[in-house]
């Protein structure tokens, strides 16, 4: 295949893969990898260098939009980013440290895991927990604008979220992901923060988790221009073209869709890698 | 939360919005025109990225990929935009050190201090010899 081609075909892939993550909000750097170690047989250490430069792109891109409206947590956000960033440089160091096909599996199974929790319900919005202490003092618990006027929410277990984010970081660092699911689990089910507020914060710190890597990544050699121009040019437009259509009712049927494809790289992955094909 | 705070909350929400997309905007179209460059010089040239063999000297260190960037190689000028791109959120760190001390709130600038070294380190390693 000529570069011309190549480069047309991964812009291509990465823009619908960049939509679909945007309209189902499960992200699109999720499918990158497998899309492009599957089916353009690319090395898995590039993949994930392409990958994570696309992530930082969604990310600020996205976050600008957020960020405005008001829902995102700017001091959850950065007192989290702590454990994320310090995650993140361990994870980039255990991507150089272990073999393509190791991380292959680790892949796969990240992938089923996140297909499984995609499907799970989400949290009631209405949910009144008392304040912590320990929040308090960090200055945590916010307020965001809701149907009826500004809503005000109390942030728990702060220990376990700050935990739960070393391992979002780690696993962002050494797949070259968002691990978007990761941190809104730790802030939606451990801390208690609403949803909105916990994917929207969510999106804010994937940037700066991802820039943490991204250097390693580079020095290491593991960032290719050529690879990862496209990849970044396509899953940027895609995310912003997802960000513009977006409309609630159509997504649910595309969320099942995606979960599933999700799903079933994830178990193609394990397999190839588990049969020494990767 | 009294009314002051949160109207400097808001301001420096706006700010860090305007940065970050302003950083992508840019980036992006670094990189875009390093692509054109690579496409015309490279584009009938075979693509294989079967086998890992890691970048060259010229595109994994700060001074290579300036100096490729320099004499307008292709694939020194997407590595340029994609250096600013991994620049884009370490510059919004760094703008919420001062946000935060606009505040008046330490305790924020200390946290924020402390991600903005972790940034600064992981990319140390990179500008460093590698």
């Amino acid at each position: 295949m000529s570069v011309l081609e190549f480069t047309a075909l991964v812009w291509t892939g990465s823009l619908v893969a960049g939509l679909l993550g945007s309209l189902t909000g499960l992200g699109g750097g999720v499918v990158l990898v497998p899309l492009l170690t599957l089916l353009f047989k690319v090395d898995i250490r590039y993949a994930i260098g392409a990958s994570l430069v696309s992530v930082i792109a969604t990310s600020s891109g996205a976050a600008a939009a957020y960020v405005k409206e008001g829902f995102s947590n700017i001091r959850i956000g950065m007192f989290l980013e702590i454990a994320t960033t310090l995650g993140a440089i361990v994870g980039a160091f255990l991507a150089t440290k272990v073999s393509a096909s190791s991380i292959a599996v680790i892949f796969g199974v990240t992938l089923l895991y996140s297909a499984f929790l995609s499907r799970r319900p989400r949290t009631k919005q209405e949910r009144e927990v008392p304040p912590d202490p320990l929040a308090t003092r960090l200055r945590m618990n916010g307020s965001f604008p809701d149907a009826g006027g500004m809503r005000s929410y109390n942030v728990q277990s702060v220990p376990t979220g700050f935990s739960l984010m070393f391992g979002a970081g780690a696993l962002s660092g050494l797949l070259g992901i968002g691990s978007g699911a990761v941190k809104v689990l730790a802030m939606d089910q451990a801390m208690k923060i609403p949803f909105k507020v916990s994917t929207t914060t969510s999106n804010f710190m994937i940037g700066v988790t991802a820039a943490a890597s991204a250097g390693i990544y580079l020095n290491r050699g593991y960032i290719d221009p050529g690879l990862a121009m496209p990849v970044m040019l396509g899953v940027l437009i895609g995310s912003l073209l997802g960000a513009r259509i977006l409309v609630e009712a159509e997504t649910k049927w595309l969320r099942l869709l995606f979960s599933l494809v999700i799903a079933l790289l994830g178990a193609e992955m394990v397999y190839k890698a588990l049969t020494g094909r990767i | 939360m009294h009314l002051g705070q949160s109207w400097t909350d808001q301001k420096m929400e706006e700010t860090i919005g305007n940065l970050l997309r302003a950083g992508v905007l840019l980036s992006a179209s670094v990189v875009l025109a390093g692509g054109v460059i690579y496409l015309i010089r490279h584009g009938h040239s075979s693509a294989d990225y079967r086998v890992f063999r890691g970048e060259p000297t010229d595109l994994k260190t700060l001074r290579g990929i300036c100096g490729s960037a320099f004499k307008l190689s292709g694939r020194g000028i997407i590595q340029l935009g994609l250096l600013l791109l991994i620049a884009t959120p370490v510059a919004r760190v760094a703008f919420s050190v001062w946000g935060f001390a606009a505040e008046h709130d330490r305790m924020y600038v200390v946290f924020t201090l402390i991600v903005l070294a972790i940034l600064l380190l992981s990319l140390a390693g990179f500008a460093g010899p590698g």
